[in-house]
């Protein structure tokens, strides 16, 4: 079952404030994705990966392209590069998840909390929303001391691992990762790549951005090799040998 | 009421002005008081004046509650005085009329013998201290006890107009307030008593919708007469000099004071008190401080509270505050408040609670 | 479902001409019509929101957005003659047109309006448990009783310390003067909620957890919002859609984090390199 398909995607900015330049993000990118799969979006810094990610949640309007949605079975299928802001903000709040490498905290507002938040906003009662969050900082060996305290002042490995809490905690049908774990150490990674498999293991489709290659061969069914805006290839993981662009 | 002017003539040569004897101080109040009003128009005020202030008055009656607004004319009073009461009474007036004045309860106050005197002697109208003979009364911080009927007015001097000056000093930003009867920061007043003490602790000036529509300052009688105003038989003018401003309770117009559903209205409370002088338990009380053995009766004054026997010898024990109706009980201690009206049952004015906590003669 | 729909609304200060639109907005540069002197303070402003959506609206001083907010949450200024049409669910006609009394009525009871400054919004002289009171008595609360317990239960939601209620307000702290004043505005559950810039004249930290509280309530009771902020950081912390205006136009809208990150509008442009 296909869960993603995206066609001709592309995306160009007009920088106005820098003499009308335009920008190329994205140059005619397909590719599919099926529904329970971990497609890991691989290239050099600069060849597009994360501005792709931001087109399939519209935080970038993409230039041209589709972007076939197929959801729950009895669904329609939207195209999430041309549907409506209230039809992204709907899937949004339920069926699609993104997180950035940087946790968009608010001062003064504990782990907890922040981690509990999109479900509250779900309509997850407080109280429930918070033992879930509390379940996940747990699995992602956030020291308890710390869940009550403000992510401002934690270190960048943990201020991730909240960052990743935050998004597995509604348990989204697909999840869009960008660079997750560029900020934790070996061990920590280990555990995160861990909890990513465990609670994804019951058909959550994910497309991610990985910084390390051993991520991408531990938790990766197929990559998608970005280079320049363009797609180089789409290859099953094990033919991936690590090597991006040329 | 009779337009006439007073038959005296004006010594043409001095000018209107009266040539005044100077030998002495008491030749010359006695020249005042024989000619000072002469050369004035009947009821004091001209009568365009007159004209006007009962126009003033039939539109507060058309708009219960609403303040209308007269050119409220200067008098031989100071303003705060009851001038404003005084120019209504002198407008309705005529020579047939008996009136009745009373300052907080009493008829003998110097402030209502002043204007019961000036109402005599210049609309010839006769006077009287019992309140069921009376055709117009004029009052100061009191309803009386004994009801009153169809036939007869009732005047109230009004110090401030504004029930809402007590939560907003901006008469313009009151005004509004009033047309569109948004009366939320008077009721947050009410809120903040409660928390405060309890209950609602407004003394005085107890503020009251007017047929449901206006919010009234009711002048500043006690709770105790506000619930007399409510389905009343007669007409309530309520009256203000300063503020040149006069509006009305007509006759069986529904008059609610402010309250919470859970925090009532209530009266004041004597409780185990009774009138030392007639006995009445049933009447609004006043602590009176007098020296022992001195003639009893209604008093005017507010008491000095506190011990029974103050230490130079005086004596604070309650009182009746309606002077008249405490001398009518003086005679006939079961006298009613409606022993004057053909019907039974019209008894008005709350029932003070008797010594065994039950009502007294309010059903 | 559609709670509130705007379509051609504008504010003018001044006689007006028939050239007024045409020769100011972002085209013109200049929000000030060069034939009759007349300000354009906002025009040709279309917009809608949803039940329970937050809607930002951001843009520099003098860009028109507070006076677009105000007549959506019928705030009447008597120097402006404001036109256009908005339509709000379960009621007949146009909101711009509706007497005193009518708006009264809605301002008690579906629309809420945060002032900017505090003063034109509370009594400081009252309690603060007073101010909230005050709406649910203009209501027509009625029951002491009911209405403490609702105010007791607002300053628990709004996170002002219940000690404070009968206090007052003057003697609060700036935030919690700010929380106060949402606590009025959330205190007869209305469906829509205008906060004319929200963290004026707060410290950062108070602003962000005046900001966090309303937008976990907000979220709670489902209430939506319109939100006017000159400051891009409080927009994109509470909006989910933003209109970016600039010469009394609107001229760029979308979803927030997409206004943000990929403006499309010069001026967009602008205004985010010039935090970021």
């Amino acid at each position: 079952m296909t869960a993603l398909s995206v066609e001709g995607l592309e995306k160009t900015f007009d920088v106005h404030v820098l003499d009308d330049t335009q920008v190329v993000g994205l140059d005619g990118v397909s590719f599919d994705v099926r529904e329970g799969e971990f497609l890991a979006v691989v290239g050099e810094s600069g060849s597009g990966k994360s501005s792709l990610l931001k087109c399939l949640y519209r935080t970038y309007d993409p230039t041209a392209g589709s972007v076939r949605y197929y959801g729950a079975e009895d669904e329609e299928t939207v195209d999430l590069a041309s549907c409506g802001d209230r039809t992204v903000m709907g899937l949004r709040g339920d069926a699609i998840g993104y997180t950035s490498q940087f946790l968009d905290e608010i001062p003064r507002v504990p782990a907890v909390d922040v981690v509990a938040r999109p479900l509250v906003e779900q309509g997850t009662p407080t109280e429930a929303a918070r033992d879930r969050a509390r379940e996940l900082l747990d699995a992602l060996s956030v020291p308890e001391a710390l869940w009550d305290a403000y992510p401002a002042t934690f270190s960048g490995g943990e201020r991730q691992r909240v960052n990743l809490a935050q998004a597995l905690a509604p348990d989204p049908d697909l999840l869009l990762l960008d660079e997750p774990t560029s900020a934790l150490d070996p061990e920590t990674r280990r555990d995160a790549i861990d909890l990513l498999e465990t609670s994804l293991g019951d058909g959550t489709t994910v497309v991610g951005v990985f910084h390390d290659t051993d991520v991408v061969a531990a938790v990766a069914d197929r990559v998608v090799v970005l280079d320049d805006g363009a797609l180089e290839a789409v290859l099953p993981v094990e033919a991936f040998d690590g090597e991006v662009g040329r | 009421m009779t337009e006439h002017t007073t038959t005296e003539s004006r010594d043409e040569s001095t000018g209107g002005g009266t040539a005044v004897p100077t030998d002495s101080v008491d030749a010359a109040l006695s020249a005042v008081e024989t000619e000072g009003l002469s050369g004035y128009n009947y009821a004091y005020l001209d009568e365009h004046t007159k004209r006007e202030v009962r126009r003033s008055m039939l539109k507060a009656v058309a708009i219960p509650g609403h303040q209308v607004p007269y050119a409220s004319r200067p008098m031989p009073l100071a303003r705060g005085w009851g001038t404003g009461g005084i120019q209504a009474s002198l407008s309705l007036l005529g020579p047939e009329d008996t009136l009745k004045v009373i300052d907080q309860g009493a008829d003998e106050s110097v402030n209502a013998a002043n204007i019961r005197r000036l109402a005599a002697n210049t609309a010839e109208v006769s006077t009287t201290a019992d309140t069921t003979e009376a055709d117009l009364i004029q009052s100061r911080h009191r309803i009386p006890e004994e009801v009153l009927t169809d036939d007869q007015r009732l005047v109230l001097q009004v110090p401030i107009t504004d029930a809402l000056r007590k939560v907003d000093p901006s008469d313009a930003a009151n005004r509004r307030r009033h047309a569109h009867e948004n009366y939320g920061k008077m009721w947050v007043h009410l809120y903040e008593n409660v928390v405060e003490y309890g209950e609602i602790n407004i003394a005085s000036r107890y503020p009251t919708m007017v047929a449901g529509r206006y919010l009234m300052d009711p002048s500043p009688i006690p709770r105790w007469d506000v619930p007399k105003l409510d389905d009343a038989d007669h007409l309530t003018i309520l009256a203000a000099g300063r503020e040149a401003r006069i509006y009305a309770v007509p006759p069986h117009t529904a008059v609610e004071p402010l309250a919470f559903e859970d925090r009532a209205f209530t009266v004041e409370r004597f409780a185990e008190q009774e009138c030392h002088a007639c006995g009445s338990t049933d009447t609004y009380l006043v602590e009176v401080s007098e020296e022992p053995g001195s003639a009893a009766g209604g008093a005017g004054g507010e008491g000095n509270g506190g011990a029974d026997d103050d230490a130079d010898g005086f004596e604070t024990r309650y009182a009746c505050n309606d002077s008249s109706f405490c001398a009518k009980r003086r005679g006939d201690p079961d006298l009613l408040k409606d022993h004057h009206l053909d019907r039974s049952g019209v008894d008005w004015g709350p029932a003070t609670p008797d010594a065994d906590g039950n009502g007294g003669g309010e059903a | 479902m559609t709670l509130l729909e705007a379509s051609g609304v504008e504010t003018l200060y001044g006689p007006g001409c028939p050239d007024c639109r045409d020769a100011t907005g972002d085209r013109a540069g200049t929000n000030q019509c060069p034939h009759c002197g007349t300000v354009v303070a906002c025009a040709e402003a279309d917009l809608d929101v949803e039940g329970g959506e937050v809607l930002g609206i951001v843009g520099e001083s003098g860009s028109g957005k507070s006076s677009l907010a105000e007549a959506l949450a019928l705030e009447r200024d008597p120097e402006a003659t404001v036109g256009g049409e908005v339509s709000y669910a379960g009621h007949d006609g146009n909101l711009l047109d509706v007497d005193y009394q009518t708006r009264h009525d809605l301002r008690t009871g579906d629309i809420s309006l945060v002032h900017q400054h505090v003063r034109d919004g509370l009594d400081l002289e009252f309690t603060g448990g007073g101010n909230v009171a005050e709406k649910l008595l203009s209501a027509g609360w009625r029951s002491y009783e009911d209405v403490r317990a609702r105010v007791r239960e607002l300053f628990e939601e709004t996170e002002i310390p219940v000690a404070r209620m009968d206090d007052p307000t003057r003697t609060y702290s700036g935030g919690m003067q700010r929380r106060v004043q949402i606590a009025r505005a959330l205190a007869t559950d209305p469906d829509l909620v205008v906060l004319d810039e929200p963290t004026t004249g707060l410290d950062v930290s108070v602003q962000a957890r005046v900001l966090d509280t309303f937008r976990r309530v907000q979220r709670e009771e489902g209430v939506a919002a319109i939100v006017v902020s000159h400051d891009l950081g409080v927009v994109r912390l509470l909006a989910d859609r933003t209109l970016v205006m600039r010469h009394g136009r609107i001229v760029e809208s979308g979803l927030t984090d997409r206004v943000m990150e990929d403006p499309h509008h010069e001026y967009t442009q602008t205004l985010i390199n010039s935090v970021l």
